[in-house]
């Protein structure tokens, strides 16, 4: 019988951007199996929320990722919003939505830009990232920050965008549009992307069912999942189409994002063509009371928040699911059976954000 | 097929996208969060922001002085604490801090 041999990817690992560490236990060159080691950067958030007041946690909870940190103060303060009973007003709705979908775009350059990288395109990973330069410069004209933007606060947003401003977003989306189209045909027809992406890391739909696949993961795979459709925010009025694709490999997750940035496009567009003028927060004196379970499609997915409130200041228990810790059940699927070259590829192929999971 | 060797090409002939600095500075768009600065003729010292900054990063006391002291390495730049304040005293310039 020949013996398996263990080596560890990670948590140090050119591909990684984050910590993480996967045991493979290989048979020659091939992946038989793989065990993921979580914790390196383990930062006590949901304890440190329960010390804080909620509208301080706010800020505490943007501070869970560096990438979709728009959409958990979202998550969060709609959560907030639904124990204390408030409506935000649609104008706060819509700049929600604006700012989620640029959330989305930022994310979504920086994971296909991360993949560019992965397989050695190090030319098209500094274009794509120069694209996402332009959505960054966005959203600090329109909130003061580029990735903490600290707009979202329960009961609405603290800052609204002027016209001005939202002609600025339009014209920032015809460049990142006309960049687009030149970068993405090379990063979905060309011969050697497709080599190291087609038919790697297959993720069949019974499977990604099974382990509770979430996001664009999911979405590749088959599964038509997207809370948007939901309806949460203004994403109700805005007619919003899961993006699915059926082959289940790396190639049919990058196309999937692809699709993603140009919708977020159209998204945004729509919104701000009929986003309605009016006050922007809801004031309240109330304090949250009881339990609620909040769930919103960041760009890697679900991310689920519990939370329950005592009527005080301070929330009783605040946890947090975030979409990585949802697929790394469907990676470790992905790499049984793959060749070791392609292991880079395939964990970034679901857009890992390790700070995210573990908190 | 092979529109990557094109890409490369393009990068080569592109311009540059980063800037020389600090000799050429990029500025701030208006309304740019940065250093947190008080006008210390305003304040009134009632506390109120220290009390709510998510990060501790402000201290405020009455007696035997009046003092306001902020910890920059603490400050997570949120500006909540602008918010809250009654006299709207605080602000924020999005000047990089130099070396001094
Ligand atoms: S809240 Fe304003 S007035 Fe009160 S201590 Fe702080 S800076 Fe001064
Ligand atoms: S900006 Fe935020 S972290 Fe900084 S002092 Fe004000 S409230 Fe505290």
């Amino acid at each position: 019988m020949a013996k398996n041999t263990i080596i560890p990817f990670g948590p140090q690992h050119p591909v990684l951007p984050e910590p993480i560490q996967l045991r493979l236990v290989l048979d020659e060159e091939r992946v038989v199996s793989a065990i993921p080691v979580v914790g390196y950067v383990h930062r006590g958030l949901e304890k440190l929320a329960e010390q804080k007041d909620f509208l301080q946690d706010t800020y505490l909870i943007e501070r869970i990722c560096g990438i979709c940190s728009f959409i958990h103060s979202l998550t969060y303060s709609m959560g907030i919003e639904s124990m204390m009973g408030l409506t935000p007003p649609p104008r706060a709705q819509y700049l929600r939505v604006i700012w989620s979908e640029l959330h989305r775009m930022h994310s979504h350059l920086l994971a296909v830009g991360l993949l560019a990288d992965a397989f050695g395109f190090e030319n098209l990973f500094m274009q794509l990232w120069r694209t996402r330069e332009h959505i960054m410069d966005a959203m600090e004209a329109t909130t003061g920050a580029r990735v903490m933007l600290g707009t979202c606060c329960p009961g609405g947003v603290r800052k609204d965008i002027d016209p001005e401003l939202l002609k600025f977003i339009l014209t920032t989306l015809v460049t990142v549009e006309k960049e687009m189209d030149e970068q993405m045909p090379v990063l979905l027809n060309d011969y050697s992307v497709k080599q190291r992406l087609c038919g790697v890391g297959i993720l069949d739909k019974q499977t990604a069912y099974e382990r509770g696949a979430v996001g664009p993961t999911a979405r590749a795979s088959g599964i038509a999942m997207d809370l948007r459709t939901h309806g949460y925010a203004a994403y109700g009025e805005l007619a919003v189409e899961p993006m699915v694709e059926t082959d289940g490999d790396c190639y049919a997750r990058t196309k999937v994002r692809v699709r993603e940035l140009y919708q977020s496009i159209s998204i945004i567009r729509k919104a701000i063509g009929q986003i309605p003028a009016g006050p922007i927060n809801v004031p309240f004196k109330t304090k949250p009371d009881g339990e609620v379970i909040m769930r919103a499609e960041q760009p890697r997915g679900e991310v689920l928040y519990y939370l329950k409130g005592n009527g005080s200041d301070m929330l009783e228990r605040l946890r947090v699911r975030t979409p990585t810790f949802a697929n790394i059940p469907p990676v470790l699927a992905m790499l049984a059976g793959c060749e070791l070259a392609d292991v880079g590829v395939i964990v970034i192929s679901i857009d890992p954000c390790i700070s995210c999971t573990e908190r | 097929m092979f529109t990557l060797i094109g890409n490369v090409f393009k990068n080569l002939r592109s311009k540059y996208a980063t800037r020389l600095y600090p000799y050429e500075v990029r500025e701030s768009f208006a309304g740019s969060r940065g250093k947190l600065e008080i006008d210390p003729d305003i304040c009134i010292y009632c506390g109120i922001c220290a009390k709510r900054c998510p990060a501790n990063a402000i201290a405020v006391t009455r007696k035997p002085d009046k003092t306001w002291t902020l910890d920059p390495y603490r400050c997570i730049v949120c500006s909540y604490c602008i918010d809250v304040c009654p006299k709207k005293c605080l602000h924020m310039n999005a000047k990089h801090r130099s070396p001094e």
